[in-house]
């Protein structure tokens, strides 16, 4: 049941909500709609970096998600911040 | 040096985190993850001038517990409104006027509204005296902030401000 | 039993991020855009990570936890993102399908404008 119905469905429906975050970053049409879109990217592939580990029963993978969590965060911020400012450091 | 850590909750909080990062329970984990929350709050100690107070430890616990559930039923009520109906959306900013002080209370506050029932948080006032939201689906404004008020600022108050 | 519990968990949470991009997709205006991802996704991406900390729980080498700390982690994160986002967005003035309220349309200006709610959002995290 896991491996042989759930796990293929669940990576499909990642792999299109990828597709669809990407169609959002290409189309825009506004700055803030691109760093969202590349937000939801982030969170897109720790949930593919997730379901990978448990296919193939590695818990590896999950320093990955953690260093993606961290690093998408902080890029979100930081281009919020230039968006606000026009200035990351002060 | 051996000065007793000036946050001592988030000393213990960073040990708990360190434990979790680490995933393990041995002794030696626990004893270095004590090792570094007593040293990083002891060099950050400069930049949170302010310790918050927790007043209502418990009241606080049941909060975090309500907000939980309100996460799910309010993402499962997003959803619907995503796939069923996107064109008979009703946006709308509403101001959300502001009993709470301090910074952190209202911070959480933001965070909480961000996360639950079909809204996000825009803008602090310059004044602190209003909370710009901004509602996906709100039918009846009024009633949006008085449940926002009632639910989750009237808590927080008496958490982080009794009087 | 627990192959359905974990399957559950692993299709709920795949669900709630295609929707979350599906919002990110066919929503109109970027207000109602930011609705999808920052709850959508977070619950979804929430939801498998429960799924692989019971995973690894059950297989016998002892509980995983540290997936706890990923979860806990964005579910801090998301918020503040999703309401810098929604702050620049004000400031940027874009187009948005419900009218500001009184007094918010003359917004003050300058570059000292939103240091008290930065402050907020620093003491967050």
């Amino acid at each position: 049941m896991l491996t042989g119905v759930a796990l293929p469905v669940a990576f499909a429906l990642v792999a299109a909500a990828f597709a669809l975050s990407f169609w959002r970053l290409l189309v825009g049409p506004s700055a803030p709609d691109r760093i969202l879109a590349l937000d939801t990217l982030y969170v897109n592939a720790i949930a593919l970096l997730v379901l990978l580990g448990i296919q193939l029963s590695s818990a590896l993978y999950f320093e990955a998600a953690l260093l993606i969590a961290l690093m998408g965060f902080i890029g979100t911020v930081a281009l919020c911040k230039f968006l606000l400012r026009g200035d990351i450091i002060e | 040096m051996l000065r007793p850590p000036p946050h001592p909750l988030v000393a213990l909080t960073l040990a708990a985190v360190w434990l979790l990062l680490s995933n393990s329970l041995a002794p030696g984990q626990i004893a270095l993850g004590l090792l570094l929350g007593w040293a990083i709050t002891l060099f950050a100690a400069r930049f949170w001038p302010t310790t918050p107070r927790i007043h209502r430890p418990l009241l606080l616990l049941r909060f975090i517990g309500v907000v939980l559930a309100d996460i799910v039923v309010a993402n499962l009520a997003v959803a619907r409104l995503i796939v069923v109906s996107p064109a008979r959306l009703r946006p709308a900013f509403v101001q959300v006027p502001l009993a709470l002080k301090s910074d952190l209370a209202i911070s959480v506050l933001a965070n909480t509204i961000c996360l639950t029932p079909g809204t996000v948080s825009s803008r602090l006032a310059p004044d602190r005296a209003h909370l710009l939201v901004h509602a996906l689906d709100a039918a009846d404004p009024d009633g949006l902030v008085a449940t926002i008020k009632r639910r989750y600022e009237a808590p927080l108050r008496e958490i982080f401000e009794p009087c | 039993m627990m192959d359905l519990l974990l399957s559950f968990l692993i299709l709920a949470g795949a669900l709630f991020t295609f929707i979350g991009s599906l919002g990110l997709v066919r929503l109109r205006d970027f207000y109602t855009r930011l609705h999808g991802p920052t709850k959508a996704s977070t619950l979804g991406v929430g939801s498998l990570l429960v799924a692989s900390a019971l995973y690894f729980s059950t297989r016998g080498e002892g509980v995983s936890l540290h997936e706890v700390l990923v979860t806990l982690f964005l579910f801090i994160t998301a918020p503040v993102s999703a309401h810098l986002l929604s702050k620049a967005a004000l400031h940027l003035k874009l187009h948005s399908l419900a009218p500001l309220p009184q007094g918010e349309r003359s917004e003050p200006s300058g570059p000292n404008r939103s240091t008290v709610s930065q402050n907020s959002e620093r003491d967050a995290q």
